[in-house]
């Protein structure tokens, strides 16, 4: 049996984006001796691509916005189904987290009056995002890097987990391989956060990075936690659909805030049949579901899509204010956009639903178990606005960070059984070394059928017959992965090893998607049935609750957790809709 | 060009295959589409042909600087470039970045960048910066242009003193100059790096032939914006008669700047 390299902390946070990093800071300054451990190399999580901003209600541009505006906003966002102490808690603390970061060294783009300037965003009221060009995560996230290495927290980069370890109920620890040899390791700790990110790769069509393969989702629920909202996913309206290498590169929402419009093969400016009010600048739903819909009825461009034009503007105005994405398309694509219309269709985003947490603390059922970030769900409920979820990483990272800190400062160390870590090693070291074995199953192959499934049946709209087919063959692919073993046995950096467990989780993360988009007969944000397409009542007052063991799901219809102190803000907000 | 001119068709790679042992050019052909970019290629062998093809990404958005790789033989992001923008009557070669020790295949250790960045002491703000910063946009666009680095490295892998003269030990390397460069022209910081910028991040070794400028994904001009002011600051700072003095009598050098 090959050596496994062994090691001891307080708090493992598990993730380097903006969350996890945010965990560690703040799990170190509260006295715990913290480590993190991420796939990718440090500074370089997904966080790293996001690009219009973060939502806070600093009222730097309009004095009038406050906390209560940003908190009816994003209740009025999700479809009320968030959390509303979540909800409450992030327009709460925002501010505060966006000040700390500029006295960690962050720069943002300013006002004339030299404080942080803040941009539009949809679904916002007011102008609230904190922002610098078109690169807010990079910023975001070099920031924390640094202040991550200057807080005497280890990093282990290129480092995969696969396996939670628990001693009786609690989570006391974790395995995993370092990339670059295919060396074991093993982590003790008294309390972990797994700050995992989404699970894009589930689709072919995503604008989320290599790391997002739902690692965390799984984890956690085979640990024993509870999942929330798992059938809400956000298909951002505009992606690249051309040239295929591309397809799902994000186009940022920023081009139709500097005014883009959205054309059909026709020539129509379609938005006018979806929603006159606000056109393009509709919540992200209403867009994608509308391109959509004029694409399935023929009206599309020739790769698929609509064409998003911006040639009405001034050229160097489009130079100034969207650098990349000029740049985006002319290298990509071959498209100069202040000449030709680009071409742009739906593409899986972010995931609203994740690990069910406690709002103040990021605690899950399972003790010694945390979540944050978008590896947790609750604070979006069935649709997220944009630029709310860089706010969302930092206020529940610090808070997770903290709440893991606290248990594991009250706690002697713990040790990992030597069984169960057995068990982790020998399904490790079976995957890499099974490739040649009767029955094992390609992992590059079992995942593009995985994608094929969940697009044809899982997309942005669904109805029961293609949900069940999709449950039936991602059931098989579920039981197929099981068998997934790396087509090469050599240990070092080898993608074949490390896509075996990512299948797992990524087919059980589908599963549950899945069910509970079957369950929910209704359409409401990210979840769209043809077969049911108005608002229920009952499902407006409930969140899907799911767990189980391997695919046997259990899914809960679960009362939306509200706030006394909060009714008339909601209220409130209802009316104003309703008038409207 | 425009997307109409994007062709696909069978294309020739020789991709290096190793470890720190040595390696080889390794040939692998491959039926290529339209638009298709180096990083579509090379996972597209593993996929089909090389399951243990060892490469590094994460993004494919050219936003993390995780694919450096060098390209017919210049440094290039693998998920910028496009086959068709590259010679098509020749093999396209793809080669791990020279200047950090290979682990295999494209996959080199660049662990020695992140030991540097932790030697340089982190933004702190000076006593009278207050709790709500006031900056303006001409700084902030100054600064702006050094933190869009994508810590790709390919800056650090065509710099000579580093791939040529190995002197590691002596200098930070252009990437570095940018990150100091960024501190330095932040208005409210509070720490004094001017003895670490001359000495140990070595700015003096730079001699100005620009070749990390022109392979800078994020075209920072990273010598004459960052590098030289670093050099002139020091100059002032080591050279400048009256700041000699305002040293010896202890007194803060310069506008709020400590030592740490
Ligand atoms: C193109 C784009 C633009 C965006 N723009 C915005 C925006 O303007 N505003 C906004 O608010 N939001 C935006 N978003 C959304 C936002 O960026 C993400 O929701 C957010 O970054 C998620 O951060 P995170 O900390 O939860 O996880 P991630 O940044 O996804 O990080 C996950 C981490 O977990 C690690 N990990 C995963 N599994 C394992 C494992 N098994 N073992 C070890 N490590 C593991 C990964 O290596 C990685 O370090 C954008 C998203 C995209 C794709
Ligand atoms: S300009 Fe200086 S830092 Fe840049 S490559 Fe030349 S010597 Fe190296
Ligand atoms: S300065 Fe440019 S070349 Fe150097 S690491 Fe940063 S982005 Fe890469
Ligand atoms: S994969 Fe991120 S820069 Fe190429």
């Amino acid at each position: 049996m090959a050596k496994i390299d062994t090691h001891s902390y307080d708090v493992i946070v598990i993730g380097s984006g903006g969350s996890g990093l945010r965990a560690a800071i703040a799990a170190a300054e509260a006295g715990a001796r913290t480590a993190v451990v991420c796939k990718s190399l440090l500074g370089k999580a997904h966080t790293v691509m996001a690009e219009g901003g973060m939502a806070a209600s600093l009222g730097n541009v309009a004095p009038e916005d406050n906390w209560g505006t940003h908190f009816q906003d994003t209740m009025f966002g999700g479809k009320y189904l968030s959390n509303w102490r979540m909800a409450e808690l992030h327009a709460r603390e925002v501010p505060d987290r966006a000040i700390e970061l500029e006295h960690w060294g962050a720069v943002f783009d300013r006002t004339p009056e030299r404080k942080m300037s803040q941009r539009a965003f949809g679904g916002h009221t007011y102008n609230r995002l904190v922002h610098i060009g078109d690169r807010t995560g990079l910023e975001l996230i070099r920031t924390l890097q640094d202040k991550t290495v200057h807080s005497g927290i280890d990093v282990f980069m290129e480092t995969t987990v696969t396996t939670l370890i628990k001693e009786g109920d609690r989570v006391v620890g974790c395995f995993g391989f370092r990339r670059p040899t295919g060396e074991f390791i093993s982590f003790a700790t008294k309390a972990l956060v797994l700050a995992t990110g989404g699970s894009g790769r589930i689709y072919k069509i995503t604008s989320n990075s290599q790391d997002c393969t739902g690692d965390g989702y799984h984890l956690a629920y085979a640990a024993g936690a509870e999942m929330v909202d798992m059938e809400f996913i956000q298909f951002h309206p505009t992606g690249m659909v051309y040239p295929p290498g591309v397809a799902g590169l994000l186009v940022t929402e920023a081009v139709r805030g500097e005014g883009g419009r959205l054309f059909n093969a026709k020539g129509e400016r379609f938005m006018e049949h979806y929603d006159p009010k606000r056109m393009e600048l509709s919540t992200r739903d209403v867009v994608a579901r509308s391109i959509y819909t004029e694409v399935k009825e023929g009206r599309g461009s020739p790769h698929g899509g609509a064409f998003l034009d911006v040639t009405h503007l001034d050229p160097e105005y489009v130079k100034m204010r969207l650098p990349s994405m000029y740049e985006q398309f002319k290298e990509l694509a071959g498209v100069d956009i202040t000449k030709e219309p680009m071409q742009v269709g739906p593409t899986c985003h972010y995931f609203m639903g994740g690990i069910k947490v406690d709002a103040d603390t990021g605690q899950t059922c399972v003790p010694g178990l945390f979540a944050t970030g978008e590896a947790s769900g609750g604070m979006n409920g069935a649709n997220r606005l944009g630029g709310n979820s860089l706010g969302d990483l930092l206020v529940f990272g610090r808070r997770a960070g903290i709440g893991a800190a606290e248990v594991a400062n009250g706690l002697e160390p713990v040790r990992l059984s030597e069984d169960a870590v057995a068990e982790a090693h020998r399904q490790a070291e079976e995957d890499l070394t099974g490739g040649h074995l009767d029955g094992a199953e390609n992992p590059f192959k079992l995942h593009k059928e995985l994608q094929k499934a969940m697009g044809d049946g899982v997309g942005i709209f669904r109805d029961r017959e293609g949900l069940e087919e999709a449950i039936a063959k991602v059931e098989v692919l579920y039981g197929r992965a099981q068998a997934a073993r790396a087509p090469s046995p050599r240990p070092d950096y080898n993608p074949g090893w490390q896509l075996c467990q990512e299948l797992r989780n990524m087919t059980t993360v589908s599963l549950m998607i899945a069910k509970a988009a079957l369950l929910r007969e209704e359409s409401r944000g990210g979840h769209s049935r043809l077969d049911f397409t108005a608002y229920d009542d009952y499902w407006a007052e409930h969140n899907i609750v799911q767990r189980g063991t391997g695919p046997d799901l259990e899914l809960i219809p679960t009362p939306v957790l509200k706030k006394d102190d909060l009714t008339e803000l909601v209220e409130a907000r209802k009316l104003q809709e309703a008038a409207a | 060009m425009s997307e109409h001119e994007m062709k696909g068709g069978p294309r020739t790679f020789q991709i290096w295959r190793g470890d720190e042992a040595g390696g080889e050019l390794v040939e692998y052909h491959l039926e290529t589409e339209p638009g298709m970019v180096v990083l579509d290629a090379v996972l597209e062998i593993q996929r089909e042909q090389e399951p243990d093809l060892a490469v590094r990404w994460n993004c494919k958005a050219a936003k993390c600087g995780s694919c450096s790789a060098e390209i017919n033989g210049k440094p290039r992001l693998m998920c910028k470039t496009r086959l068709d923008h590259l010679p098509a009557d020749e093999p396209i070669q793809v080669e791990p970045m020279r200047a950090f020790p290979p682990i295999r295949d494209l996959v080199t250790d660049v662990s020695w960048n992140y030991e540097v960045n932790k030697k340089i002491p982190p933004f702190s703000p000076r006593e009278t910066a207050g709790e709500i910063f006031e900056i303006g946009q001409a700084d902030t666009d100054r600064m702006s242009e050094f933190r869009k680095c994508i810590e790709c490295f390919m800056c650090q892998d065509v710099c000579h003193i580093l791939r040529d003269h190995r002197l590691q030990e002596k200098y930070y390397g252009p990437r570095f100059m940018v990150r100091l460069a960024s501190l330095e022209m932040h208005p409210l910081d509070g720490v004094d790096r001017i003895d670490l910028i001359a000495d140990q991040a070595g700015v003096g070794l730079c001699n100005i032939t620009k070749c990390c400028t022109e392979v800078c994904p994020e075209n920072i001009h990273i010598t004459d914006n960052a590098i030289i002011p670093l050099k002139e600051r020091v100059a002032d700072e080591r050279y400048d008669p009256l700041l000699k003095i305002l040293r010896r009598t202890g007194r803060n050098r310069r506008d709020g700047r400590k030592k740490v």
